[in-house]
């Protein structure tokens, strides 16, 4: 009957824990309801920075308070929200001692292959801590989305390998995959050199720069407006 | 409210001021009070009660600093207690004096820990009574500002002095213990919070973009026989929770809590200098720490810019007026006021947060010239060695970065057992090294735009041959520096700071550079201002 009346209570307090992370941020009673809170992110694969980062700030107020789990996976949520600087937002909040635990580091070592693009490193690594991270449902569907983001600013037409090696799917799945993204995505497959597959992705603003706005010579109406007593 | 203190009791006994903790102590007597201090406090609680806010700032600015130059240089003021039956014992008007008192404290002498406590009592009851929604004054917001401002500062200051206990004396590790609830944190966070909920402040702006109320355009004061006093806190408060969340290291939540204000418009926050001057420096130096470079640089850009450059013409003559007006009057003490020090000592902050900016973000467009010129005079050698990424260049970014940066501080509370440890340097070192690693992954990114530069397309063989570095190294060294020049801004989306930019077909790179267009119509815009200015002026001149 208790846990019947804990799973009620989550549900009512996630509806207003962001409310009280707007209203009443700076209260040390809502810790247990932060805390709840993360969990609650992990088990319904949702995201809220604002309550994530309320939560360390009450733990720099408190520091024995600090519950590691929960850092860790607030940590790996904010992975997951790249390529959006969230990562380094929490390691602001977080003290240095704390930080040179063994799961911080191999979270901030992945971190830092995630931010200089080097994706290899970073599954081969990911494999490796497979534990903390599979706390986390969703982790690598987000970690993939973002490396196609990356994909998408640099690339026009990206070699199959390339784009193999940053999602971490090969040969059958990676087919499927390709099947389901041009069929979902506006992505298109082409022959490149030699016998190799060209995936060519969709077009945006930062791999076609003709599609670039130049509001460079545009003037704000409000500045316009200023000569017109003069005009008149 | 976290804190203990109620307003109506007041914890602190002022007789026991400890007459052996300042050197220069010697003849000071608290209960002594001079012709010219009676006639200041009486002068100024009539004003006060008279709504006079023009004489009042006068007194305020003015007559509180002389005398403070003449005759209390290195001594405090009167105690509140030898002042008080001139005034009445009003009790708003000795918080006020009170506030005014440990102020000069700080800013002229050194506080005794027992003063810092003593101070935060008084903040307590002076914000008690103005949340209680009984105070009638309108008060400068020059005074206004100084008090939110000091009240921030006083609490980084007990911060930083509250870590430092290795020569701590027993007396002070005392005091420590005895009073956990002074400065704490939480308390600092939600007196901040409160005025701007009990002030309305937000709901006040958004009316005000609506045309339903007056506020900026009565720079805040109230003409209707109100009180300007707690809105002005309330709105002043805003501010101070950004710099607060600065000092934690939350810079998102910070940001949040400036978001009503509109900084790319002359605003409230605008009126006094310094207020103008923390806003843009905090509201930079987040953005930097948020690696959103490229806002950063164009605010502090105007920040500095519309400080001593003025940008629209109209508006031109007013500030620069404004700011020679300021400094004339402090040129005449000879000791400038604290507060002149501070501006000038941020101006400079600001430059060098620029010249961080500009060297993890080169940008040609964004720089106005006359801030560009003073740029290059300060840190031209400086900017060349960031750009050079090699350890002299980490030297660099450290020394700017620990000159500009703000005094991070450790909120929690000490720990008053042996060993007793100085760890006011730990809030500090964390930002630092957080900011260096960030610096440590554009390593390469410097090397990559002097090549693109150079050509229109060219193979990533080839340049990975030019690079010294193998292929899958080049592809991830150029999608580190796509993923590193494009920010996500506070609605989510994706802008780029680049100002070269390139995009891979298969194994081609091709280089795209954006052309700095110019900007003919603002150039027009202003160049008729000005004429119609200089046509109106000639008009006036009368030929005999």
């Amino acid at each position: 009957m208790v846990r019947e009346r804990e799973s009620q209570q989550q549900q009512q307090v996630s509806y207003t824990v962001e409310q009280l992370v707007a209203v009443n941020p700076y209260n040390p009673d809502i810790l247990t309801d932060l805390e709840n809170h993360v969990n609650e992110q992990v088990s319904s694969q949702t995201y809220s920075l604002d309550a994530n980062l309320c939560l360390l700030r009450l733990y720099q107020f408190e520091p024995e308070r600090m519950s590691i789990p929960i850092v860790v996976r607030i940590l790996i949520k904010a992975l997951m929200a790249m390529p959006a600087p969230d990562f380094s937002l929490c390691l602001y909040l977080i003290p240095e001692q704390v930080q040179m635990e063994e799961k911080f580091k191999t979270l901030i070592v992945l971190s830092h292959y995630l931010e200089t693009a080097r994706f290899r490193q970073f599954w081969d690594e990911a494999v490796k801590n497979r534990s903390i991270l599979e706390v986390v449902p969703g982790f690598e569907q987000a970690i993939q989305a973002y490396a196609i983001h990356v994909l998408s600013l640099t690339y026009q037409k990206v070699p199959r390998p390339i784009l193999a090696e940053a999602i971490n799917i090969e040969g059958l799945s990676l087919d499927k995959f390709l099947e389901y993204q041009v069929a979902n995505s506006g992505w298109a497959l082409e022959k490149g050199h030699g016998r190799s597959q060209l995936i060519v992705l969709p077009r945006n603003e930062f791999n076609h720069p003709e599609l670039k706005k130049n509001t460079a010579d545009s003037v704000p109406f409000e500045h316009v407006t200023r000569i017109f007593p003069i005009l008149s | 409210m976290a804190s203990s203190y109620d307003y109506d009791e007041p914890s602190y006994d002022s007789r026991s001021y400890p007459p052996s903790s300042q050197a220069s102590d010697v003849g000071y007597d608290p209960n002594f009070v001079p012709d010219s201090v009676k006639t200041f406090v009486v002068h100024l609680y009539r004003h006060i009660r008279e709504k006079n806010v023009y004489e009042i700032h006068q007194m305020y600015e003015g007559s509180f600093q002389r005398l403070s130059e003449r005759m209390f240089r290195d001594s405090p003021w009167p105690s509140v207690e030898a002042v008080a039956p001139y005034v009445d014992n009003d009790h708003v008007f000795c918080l006020l004096y009170r506030e005014m008192w440990f102020r000069h404290v700080y800013a002229r002498l050194s506080p005794t820990g027992r003063q810092r406590i003593e101070s935060w009592d008084n903040y307590c009851s002076l914000f008690g009574v103005v949340l209680h929604g009984v105070v009638n004054m309108q008060l400068p917001n020059q005074w206004l500002w100084d008090m939110v401002d000091e009240f921030v500062y006083q609490f980084q200051s007990y911060c930083q002095y509250r870590a430092k206990l290795k020569n701590k004396t027993e007396e002070e590790l005392q005091l420590l213990r005895q009073y956990g609830q002074a400065w704490n944190v939480y308390g600092v966070l939600n007196y901040l919070q409160a005025l701007v909920e009990k002030s309305m402040i937000h709901q006040i702006l958004e009316r005000e973009k609506e045309g339903l109320e007056q506020f900026t355009a009565t720079d805040g004061y109230d003409y209707e026989g109100g009180s300007n006093v707690l809105k002005m806190l309330g709105y002043y408060s805003m501010i101070g929770l950004l710099r607060v969340h600065c000092l934690l290291g939350d810079y998102h939540t910070g940001l949040k809590c400036l978001a009503p204000i509109d900084i790319s418009q002359q605003g409230v926050y605008t009126i006094v200098i310094g207020s103008h001057i923390s806003t843009i420096y905090h509201y930079g130096f987040a953005n930097m720490m948020l690696r959103r470079e490229n806002p950063s640089l164009l605010v502090l850009d105007l920040g500095i810019f519309s400080f001593f450059f003025p940008k629209r013409y109209v508006e031109a003559i007013r500030e620069f007026n404004k700011i020679l007006l300021y400094i004339l009057k402090y040129k005449q003490y000879h000791q400038k006021s604290p507060q002149y020090d501070q501006i000038l000592k941020k101006n400079e902050q600001m430059y060098a947060l620029l010249a961080i900016c500009l060297s993890l973000c080169p940008q040609t467009k964004l720089v106005e010239e006359n801030v560009s010129t003073q740029l290059k005079d300060k840190y031209s050698e400086k900017m060349l060695k960031m750009q050079r990424y090699d350890d002299e260049a980490y030297a660099v970014y450290d020394e700017l970065f620990s000159y500009a940066c703000p005094k991070f501080i450790t909120p929690s509370a000490p720990i008053l057992e042996e060993p007793l440890t100085n760890y006011n340097q730990d809030a500090y070192r964390l930002q630092l090294k957080l900011f260096l690693y960030e610096v440590k992954q554009q390593q390469l990114l410097a090397g990559v735009r002097s090549f693109l530069k150079l050509y229109s397309t060219i193979s990533i063989g080839k340049l990975a041959t030019y690079m010294e570095v193998d292929e899958p190294t080049l592809r991830t060294i150029l999608m580190t520096y796509k993923h590193k020049m494009h920010a996500v801004d506070s609605d989510g989306k994706i802008i780029s700071n680049a100002d070269v930019d390139f995009y891979i077909d298969e194994d081609i790179i091709h280089v795209v550079e954006s052309k700095s267009t110019k900007r003919y119509g603002d150039y027009f815009l202003r160049q008729i201002l000005k004429f119609e200015e200089m046509i109106s002026e000639l008009d006036r001149v009368k030929l005999d």
